[in-house]
């Protein structure tokens, strides 16, 4: 049956992100992006509202709850509007608990989830990002050869926390597959570079990764010989972006349209003017638009089905939405819009980013 | 719960629906495009059948799901089916049981009839408030006064059948927006006559006509809704709840032939051994390739606001909001993207031997009538701003 609204459990759960976005991200965003780190309270406290470990098995001391990319699509917004580097930073650690709880065999559960179920938050992440202009997921340039375990080598970027990550998924080549490794810190061969200096989501720490002949062995490879479905992975991600892109998007909007009814030119509120009216009335619409296209898929992936065309079509629709939304959001302000002093230039930076970031968050 | 997944029932109706486009409109699509004023009348007989078995009688999503495969096989031809239209979705949202009995029985009985709505006039379009036609109460009736343009079906309901035409009049001048009130003319009361049928850009197969009111007395129960001015603006929002309806069907119409021009551009470009990459990178797409993603997901963002205030409208939520963000949303998309689709397909998309560029010319008026996209988003606006009509004009 058709619907949008919604379950009960969802609701408490977008409720509870949206009072920790408001009361908490929110105060401290502005900060964060100028001094280019989030204070660990921020962190540990959004740990303490158990969204990220609530989908590991019980037994290795998660909440055992069942995964669902739609609810995960709702809470990524709420974070998103909160504040992206934050939503990515609290998130970075499904990056690999997902993966892992999804496909991986039962020792590599055993071994790296139980770690991730602490009080405190801990990192964990993924490389899927290369820095070359043509990065294509389909085609990794970071290749994984078979011997007696894996040899990686290759480039990522734009890797979350991959400083403080007791190990990293690698997406990696393998011959025509596309397959995933997990690398422990120290190991031989992986070599984390300097922090990333980006454009936007500067709260954010991101780092560049070599791996030159990184061995890793046989039963690192996530799912063991089965091997993992990286598809549903790149939906996963792709819906988990598309989700925060419309946070961005919204918040953006709202804070403009708040803006334009205070604001006065020639006698009146801004907003009472077609001109600003109707960018405020297309940033609404598309970011609606936006959202309702990206549930579609997620709704879609949690009936295990192939949704690669409608999660691509959801990310590419909110990649160019968030663009306009944020655009116009500093547009409507003028002058105001481009100083620091307000937030949509900061919404502004981290939207142009969305095209670029591909598997740096998942739900 | 958030759920997309389409009721079994509606399945079969959807599909029937698109057989009927494929193998009943589509085969004649052409024909009634270029003999503008010719009536289908095998097609009018088939759909007048399948109405009286119950085939698209329901409103909602089912009913929004259906005028979208109908428009799929052909614009003008859907609106040329017989049925209550526009005018039956007026008394729909705006009249009483009595009203339905009276006004919509027909459409399931005897012959073929259509139903129509009249609200511009030549000097007033969007701005229904500066509507000049009159009705003057006199006793148990109603006289009305005036002309009206552009009215959907109008000679078929009118002349063609028994059907019956909604028209917005005013019942005091002085009043503004508050004594706009509409109502039910039957086909053959006299004093009402149709002139000039217009000449258009697309959606030949339907006729659009102007009908004039000289004297003409109905009865007065014919009113839609009540008869005295209360506050500013009651009655005028009683007549404007008819919008929470057609503005989210007339946006399923929009997305029928938006889909049409996006399958159709599918198969042309499959014919050249072109598929679509969806999940390559922007840098790797080729510019088919990027244009066809923008369309789509244009299209199913559209979609989706409709479905949505479908689904408002059925659980009884208020959905003026969600139903000029659908229309404003599907109104421009299927303008875009159909132009589109004749570009992509150069001398093909041009000619008239393929539908591209009928579908083009079809698309746009979904963008015109039942509000603008500009009134549409006007209407978005205001409701976002919380702004009235004097605030934000």
């Amino acid at each position: 049956m058709i619907g949008f609204s919604p379950s009960e459990e969802q609701n408490m759960i977008v409720n509870t992100v949206k009072q920790f976005a408001t009361d908490v991200m929110r105060k401290k965003f502005r900060d964060c992006d100028e001094a280019g780190e989030i204070p660990a309270e921020i962190i540990d406290g959004a740990w303490e509202l158990g969204l990220v470990a609530s989908c590991i098995p019980e037994q290795l001391g998660g909440a055992g709850w069942e995964h669902s990319a739609l609810t995960g699509t709702l809470l990524a917004e709420e974070l998103a509007w909160g504040d992206l580097s934050m939503a990515m930073h609290i998130l970075a650690p499904s990056l690999a608990i997902l993966p892992i709880v999804e496909m991986g065999t039962e020792e590599q559960k055993k071994k790296y989830l139980p770690a991730l179920c602490g009080n405190k938050f801990t990192a964990a992440t993924a490389a899927f990002i290369e820095p070359l202009y043509d990065f294509d997921p389909n085609e990794f340039s970071t290749t994984a050869k078979r011997n007696s375990g894996y040899t990686l080598n290759g480039q990522k970027c734009y890797v979350p926390l991959a400083a403080g990550a007791d190990f990293i998924l690698v997406y990696a080549g393998e011959g025509e597959e596309r397959q995933c490794f997990i690398v422990e810190k120290g190991t031989k061969g992986l070599e984390i570079g300097e922090r990333e200096q980006n454009m936007g989501i500067k709260a954010l720490a991101t780092y560049e990764l070599n791996l030159k002949d990184c061995k890793v062995p046989a039963e690192n490879r996530l799912g063991g010989k089965k091997g993992s479905d990286f598809n549903r992975l790149a939906n996963l991600s792709r819906v988990a972006l598309a989700s925060m892109a419309v946070g961005v998007a919204r918040a953006s909007f709202e804070f403009s349209r708040d803006y334009a009814k205070e604001r006065h030119a020639f006698g009146e509120p801004i907003a009472s003017r077609q001109a600003i009216a109707f960018m405020l009335a297309d940033m609404a619409i598309e970011v609606d638009a936006a959202r309702l296209l990206n549930w579609e898929a997620a709704w879609k992936l949690d009936r295990n089905e192939d949704a690669t065309r409608e999660a691509c079509l959801a990310k590419s629709y909110a990649d160019n939405m968030v663009m306009l939304v944020t655009d116009y959001g500093v547009q409507v302000m003028g002058g105001h819009g481009y100083v620091r002093d307000n937030p949509v230039e900061l919404w502004f930076r981290n939207a142009r980013g969305f095209t670029t970031f591909t598997g740096m968050a998942i739900v | 719960m958030i759920d997309f997944e389409i009721s079994a029932e509606d399945k079969v109706k959807v599909e029937e629906a698109h057989e009927i486009a494929q193998n009943l409109f589509r085969p004649i699509s052409r024909y009634y495009d270029e003999h503008e004023h010719e009536d289908p009348m095998d097609l009018i007989d088939t759909m007048w059948k399948m109405r009286g078995k119950g085939f698209l009688t329901g409103l909602g999503i089912t009913g929004a799901l259906m005028v979208e495969e109908l428009c799929w096989g052909d614009a003008g031809l859907y609106l040329a089916s017989p049925g209550p239209g526009l005018g039956g979705a007026a008394v729909f949202a705006a009249g009483t049981q009595e009203q339905w009995g009276r006004f919509l029985a027909r459409y399931g009985e005897g012959k073929p009839k259509w139903g129509a709505m009249a609200m511009t006039e030549p000097g007033c379009g969007s701005d229904t408030s500066a509507i000049q036609a009159t009705a003057v109460r006199d006793g148990d009736y109603w006289v009305l006064n005036g002309e009206k343009i552009f009215v959907t079906m109008g000679r078929r309901a009118l002349e063609l059948s028994e059907g019956i035409i909604v028209v917005w009049a005013t019942v005091d001048k002085s009043a503004g927006r508050a004594g706009m009130k509409s109502f039910v003319v039957e086909a053959g009361t006299p004093g009402m006559k149709v002139e000039k049928q217009e000449k258009k850009l697309g959606i030949k197969a339907s006729d659009t006509v102007t009908v004039v009111f000289d004297n003409c007395r109905i009865p007065f129960n014919n009113i839609l809704g009540k008869a005295e001015i209360k506050t500013k603006t009651e009655g005028f929002k009683g007549a404007m709840a008819t919008f929470d309806v057609t503005r989210p069907l007339v946006a399923a119409q929009a997305l029928g032939v938006t889909r049409a021009a996006l399958d159709m551009l599918r198969d042309e470009l499959t014919k050249r051994g072109i598929k679509v990459r969806y999940d390559v990178p922007r840098s790797k797409q080729t510019a088919i390739e990027r244009d066809f993603m923008e369309m789509e997901s244009n299209w199913r963002a559209a979609h989706l606001l409709v479905i949505r205030a479908m689904w408002q409208l059925q659980g009884g939520t208020p959905n003026a909001l969600e139903a000029s963000m659908a229309k404003a949303k599907a109104g421009r998309a299927a303008t875009l993207i159909t132009q589109r689709a004749v570009e992509l397909m150069g001398p093909l998309g041009y000619s008239r031997k393929l539908l591209f560029e009928k579908f083009m010319r079809d698309a746009k008026i979904n963008d015109i009538f039942e509000g603008t996209g500009q009134i549409n988003t006007l209407v978005v606006a205001r409701r976002l701003l919380g702004y009235s009509r004097d605030q934000l004009k």
